[in-house]
């Protein structure tokens, strides 16, 4: 889902980190809040805060929490962490934006194991019914999820078809191709009057022999050695 | 309506709920109007995302579903952001006895308490709603809203001067005081008239809103009368009650006698109408009367016995 983020933060998303409160920016909410290292990364890139609020996440009295927090965090739009929650908030923002004849799109990224809550289900079906093609879902699916893989918890195959079956209009991309992935974010709507879901093929680890489809990554942090072993694997030399 | 008619950011969402009722403010102001389906997360989610566009939103459901099914939606998309969302239930209580305790909406006000940001008004009669309406909209964030059922006896026989957090004196009196939150105000006066009866000067109060609860009014009663009775058609868990004795409970300057008029933590076993229900938990006029002198009966023989 990095490459996902890296690719929306350079140039998708008409956001402007000098004014984060800008009333005519696009919408980004990280459903997935577990995932907030990466979104935090990414607003740094950005410049919506600096690189040295970096340092310290996740530690006692840090600015940036566990979770994906508004609060005091610039570029945060909602603040996510039990999962299910930031579709509907999606839909409430693209359907003020329709309302007030806005032009602003809303982005909602999901996980594939989030996708067992109802809360999005419900909000799957409100969407096409409201014709909110300014809205655009984008799904981390990696098959992995909490206590196993998808296929074992809960399938969700055939996914793709579950979407077109609510009314939306599927793409399906190779998550870490950046090519198809500034495609299938480019020309939106995909469909008109229909909100957009791109399922985003991706692996869990992405890079990292030794990380790459396994759970445990899921928990853990890496150790110095573990660390050094995955930074030379991705090829970063600072 | 008239809020609509003044203020263009009013909404209204409401989950398939409301009929008879919404239909008006659907057809005067379609822009402003969404049925969200019966989807109580997704509609409090939905509410979230206008609020945080600039909207000021009401949500609209009976009983319990607009605040438990969603309870997580409200924590964390409304109060958690100061989301300007209004959350309102109708069928407060037993409104909905009949329905089955399903329908019976008697943890809300606990509940909703317990919110960070969340104010929490249940008005006493029709005037005091229409007055809340308005106080809610003008508030910036979080709020719920207990409702009755359309069709309450107005209580209050002068104009009121409504405030989030202040109750309104509806009786005077210098013997006791009942407090009383939501639909329970008519059954106040009531049983206040009933006491004056039997001798008991009693104040009134309406606790129409719960959460800021308005604890002067309470320590003033506690120091200028020598009895407390809080009434509510809610659980004796978590409501005005405890609302009114954690207020007490810290303050030392008085020696109120206090005791609790509530419904017990247990699910109501029989349906029926709410009067009926009422009188089946102990919060009909008559046997409230009954134990209110009894108590404050007592409390004047002990007071008599210390000053021999």
């Amino acid at each position: 889902m990095a490459d996902l983020l890296a690719v929306l933060y350079n140039g998708i998303l008409r956001v402007d980190p000098k004014r984060p409160d800008w009333a005519e920016r696009d919408r980004f909410i990280l459903s997935k809040g577990h995932a907030c290292a990466a979104l935090y990364v990414a607003l740094a890139e950005r410049g919506f805060f600096p690189d040295s609020w970096l340092d310290d996440f996740y530690q006692d009295g840090a600015r940036l929490a566990g979770h994906a927090t508004h609060v005091g965090v610039p570029g945060v739009e909602i603040s996510t962490g039990s999962l299910g929650h930031g579709l509907p908030i999606a839909c409430g923002m693209a359907l003020a934006a329709k309302r007030n004849r806005e032009l602003h799109r809303v982005f909602v990224m999901l996980s594939d194991g989030e996708c067992d809550e109802g809360s999005n289900w419900e909000a799957a079906l409100f969407a096409p019914h409201h014709r909110l093609d300014n809205l655009v879902v984008i799904i981390d699916y990696n098959k992995i999820q909490s206590l196993g893989t998808v296929k074992e918890v809960l399938d969700l195959e055939p996914f793709a078809d579950k979407w077109r079956a609510f009314g939306w209009a599927v793409q399906e991309i190779d998550g870490h191709n950046v090519g198809q992935i500034e495609q299938a974010l480019t020309d939106l709507p995909a469909k008109a009057d229909k909100p957009t879901c791109v399922i985003a093929h991706t692996i869990k680890g992405k890079g990292v022999s030794f990380m790459e489809h396994k759970l445990l990554w899921h928990y853990r942090s890496p150790n110095s050695e573990e660390m050094t072993g995955a930074m030379s694997e991705l090829g970063v030399t600072e | 309506m008239k809020l609509a008619e003044r203020d263009s950011r009013v909404f209204l969402v409401v989950g398939d709920l409301g009929f008879g009722v919404t239909e008006p403010f659907a057809q005067r102001f379609p822009e402003r109007y969404l049925n969200a389906g019966v989807a109580e997360q997704n509609m409090t989610g939905i509410a979230a995302g206008l609020a945080l566009s600039g909207k000021i939103v009401f949500t609209y459901s009976i009983a319990n579903f607009p605040i438990l099914r969603c309870l997580e939606q409200i924590r964390n998309d409304v109060c958690y952001h100061h989301a300007n969302v209004k959350v309102v239930a109708v069928g407060g209580g037993f409104a909905y006895g009949a329905l089955g305790a399903t329908h019976h909406a008697t943890e809300d006000l606990a509940i909703m308490r317990a919110l960070p940001e969340m104010s929490v008004v249940a008005p006493g009669d029709p005037e005091e709603a229409a007055a809340a309406t308005e106080a809610v909209a003008a508030h910036d964030g979080p709020c719920y809203l207990r409702l009755g059922r359309a069709g309450e006896q107005k209580v209050h026989d002068r104009p009121i001067h409504f405030q989030l957090g202040k109750a309104i004196q509806v009786r005077q009196g210098g013997d006791v005081t009942l407090i009383s939150t939501g639909g329970m105000l008519q059954t106040a006066v009531e049983t206040a008239d009933a006491l004056s009866h039997k001798g008991l000067q009693v104040r009134v109060l309406s606790m129409h809103t719960l959460k800021p609860l308005d604890a002067g009014a309470v320590l003033t009663a506690a120091c200028e009368t020598s009895a407390i009775f809080t009434l509510e058609e809610h659980s004796i868990i978590g409501g005005l009650g405890s609302a009114v004795a954690e207020t007490l409970a810290e303050s030392a300057d008085h020696e109120v006698v206090f005791k609790r008029f509530a419904l017990p933590s247990a699910f109501a076993c029989k349906p029926g109408s709410q009067e009926y229900l009422r009188t089946h938990f102990g919060l009909g006029v008559e046997s409230l009367s009954d134990a209110i002198y009894a108590a404050s009966h007592a409390r004047r023989l002990f007071a008599a016995g210390a000053s021999l």
